[in-house]
């Protein structure tokens, strides 16, 4: 199934990020609200042009129409409004829809945002306890399994069937804090060395605290119009080549593989409607909710052989500077972590990299970007191809 | 003194799987039409979609397919626990379920090992919960 060829219907026209890493006096509607000023002030268009609005959720916020919600709080009225749940596939996911709604006149100029104050809106007992309602509530959460769990029981069986080496998932944690250092707008910028990944906190061996992403305050944002609307729009358009999704199950238990995953998939609809393949992917911007997860990502969209991808990482291929950079903004794991805008980040990365001047985290090949976003354990997938040319 | 393990939620999809496990049990739900053998207890088959399933007693032995070692609890009737094993099994007839690794050498647990079914009280219930076998 193709479904509607939306590529190069519309681009990417303004991104913004909130504050990041512990905002206390800034409550998660803030943050959205912050990010989607400061997308607005790319674009050079005012409130009123939005006539469409996504987002997705919130565990801090007591709100249960998130969509309707945030419209309120921005005085917007708009045509088109959804608030999407499929954990962190949702950015993703509202790109997808987005495009979907402009290619079908059904709003013109799309806002699409998430963020949460889960660093400081929540104590770091309730964000743990919040996320287990992610496991199975019958059936795994009955014995005290922990989403860091789930994806150690993934890492383990990566490691078992792969050879996927402890050093190489630390690897990942060390590459993309590198990156972070040089964000401006990072939650964390200490560089971390191997040992410091390895002898961190155990949380659920074999994870330590330094393969999981972090907890922060941080929102997120971008707009999509049309991509005739766009050329006239301040900033340079970063066009939509493909986008695809593929979802499997929720829970681990319905897994049908701890290796395999939908990214295969969802990666395949997004090349396929881009006419492009995995080589010509300049960088990718992955979803890095714990070491492992890029890894799986990298040989599921082809970006390397099954099994390849942590000598990739070892060797250096992934840093800015080597020959596919993974996650240049340092990722969930050190630049921002906040419930449904965790991917959000990689699109907002993306696009500015895509753009250029990003100076000493700026990548040298940026025709096309893949971004991945997940959501669950694994479970909801969706990818996009981006890029600066019409092509 | 910490919270008590949380007994388990039944509900119409699984009241005849909690029962089961209160008698000692672990119970699968095999399709009628198309014979898929099922853990996770709904009203249709995901594979076929009939809804005529019948409850079969599972053996109670199968191999680890994966397992962590927890040291962070995500709640606070696992806290005193940790560190405590998280495990997906592949149960002898086929369908995967996820467990504890009970008894004093669990956390020799690895990859490809033998387990077989154990049951943990929690209040009236019963929880079902696998060991290394010997």
């Amino acid at each position: 199934m193709t479904g509607t060829n939306l590529r190069n219907a519309v681009a990417i026209v303004g991104v913004g990020e909130s504050d990041i890493g512990k905002v206390p006096h800034m409550t998660g509607l803030g943050l959205n609200a912050q990010a989607a000023k400061r997308a607005l002030d790319e674009t050079g268009l005012k409130p009123a042009d939005i006539d469409g609005l996504l987002t997705a959720y919130s565990f801090t916020e007591p709100y249960f129409m998130m969509g309707s919600v945030l419209c309120e709080y921005l005085g917007l009225k708009p045509t088109f409004n959804a608030s999407m749940i499929v954990g962190g596939a949702s950015p993703a996911v509202m790109l997808k829809h987005a495009a979907e709604a402009i290619a079908s006149g059904q709003a013109e100029v799309i806002l699409c945002c998430a963020g949460e104050n889960r660093a400081t809106g929540q104590s770091r007992d309730q964000a743990v306890a919040a996320l287990v309602a992610v496991g199975h509530p019958y059936f795994e959460q009955p014995y005290g399994a922990s989403i860091p769990s789930f994806y150690a029981m993934i890492t383990r069986r990566h490691m078992h069937e792969y050879g996927t080496t402890r050093e190489q998932l630390a690897q990942m944690a060390v590459t993309t804090r590198d990156h972070a250092v040089r964000h401006p707008n990072a939650h964390m910028t200490k560089p971390i060395t191997l040992d410091d990944v390895i002898n961190s906190k155990p949380i659920a061996e074999p994870l330590n605290i330094l393969d999981c992403c972090l907890i922060s305050d941080a929102g997120g944002a971008y707009i999509v119009t049309s991509a005739a609307r766009a050329k006239d729009l301040q900033a340079d358009p970063i066009y939509l080549h493909g986008i695809g999704e593929y979802h499997t199950h929720e829970h681990l238990i319905c897994a049908e593989s701890l290796t395999e995953f939908g990214a295969v998939q969802s990666g395949q609809a997004a090349y396929n409607m881009a006419g492009l393949g995995p080589g010509d992917v300049d960088f990718a911007e992955l979803y890095d909710c714990f070491t492992v997860v890029p890894m799986i990502e990298m040989e599921e969209l082809g970006l390397c052989e099954r099994g390849a991808a942590g000598a990739l990482i070892e060797a250096g291929e992934t840093r800015i500077e080597g020959r596919m950079p993974i996650n240049t903004h340092g990722g969930m794991l050190s630049h921002a972590h906040a419930g449904a805008a965790g991917g959000l980040f990689g699109i907002i990365e993306a696009v500015r990299q895509l753009r250029g001047g990003e100076g000493e985290r700026q990548v040298a090949k940026r025709d096309v970007a893949l971004v991945h976003n997940e959501g669950g354990i694994l479970s909801s997938h969706c990818t996009m191809i981006l890029g600066r040319e019409m092509r | 003194m910490s919270e008590l393990h949380p007994e388990p939620i039944v509900n119409a999809d699984s009241e005849v799987y909690w029962a089961a496990a209160r008698d000692g049990r672990l119970a699968l739900q095999k399709c009628q039409d198309c014979g898929h053998l099922d853990f996770m207890p709904r009203h249709v088959c995901p594979k076929c979609w009939s809804d005529a399933k019948q409850w079969v007693d599972a053996a109670g032995t199968g191999t680890v397919h994966s397992f962590s070692i927890v040291h962070r609890a995500p709640l606070p009737a696992f806290r005193d626990d940790v560190p405590y094993v998280v495990a997906l099994i592949d149960l002898a007839e086929g369908p995967r379920i996820m467990t504890n690794i009970v008894g004093d050498k669990a956390l020799d647990v690895e990859i490809g090992a033998s387990v077989t079914l154990c049951f943990e009280d929690r209040g009236e219930a019963k929880v079902p919960q696998f060991q290394l076998a010997d």
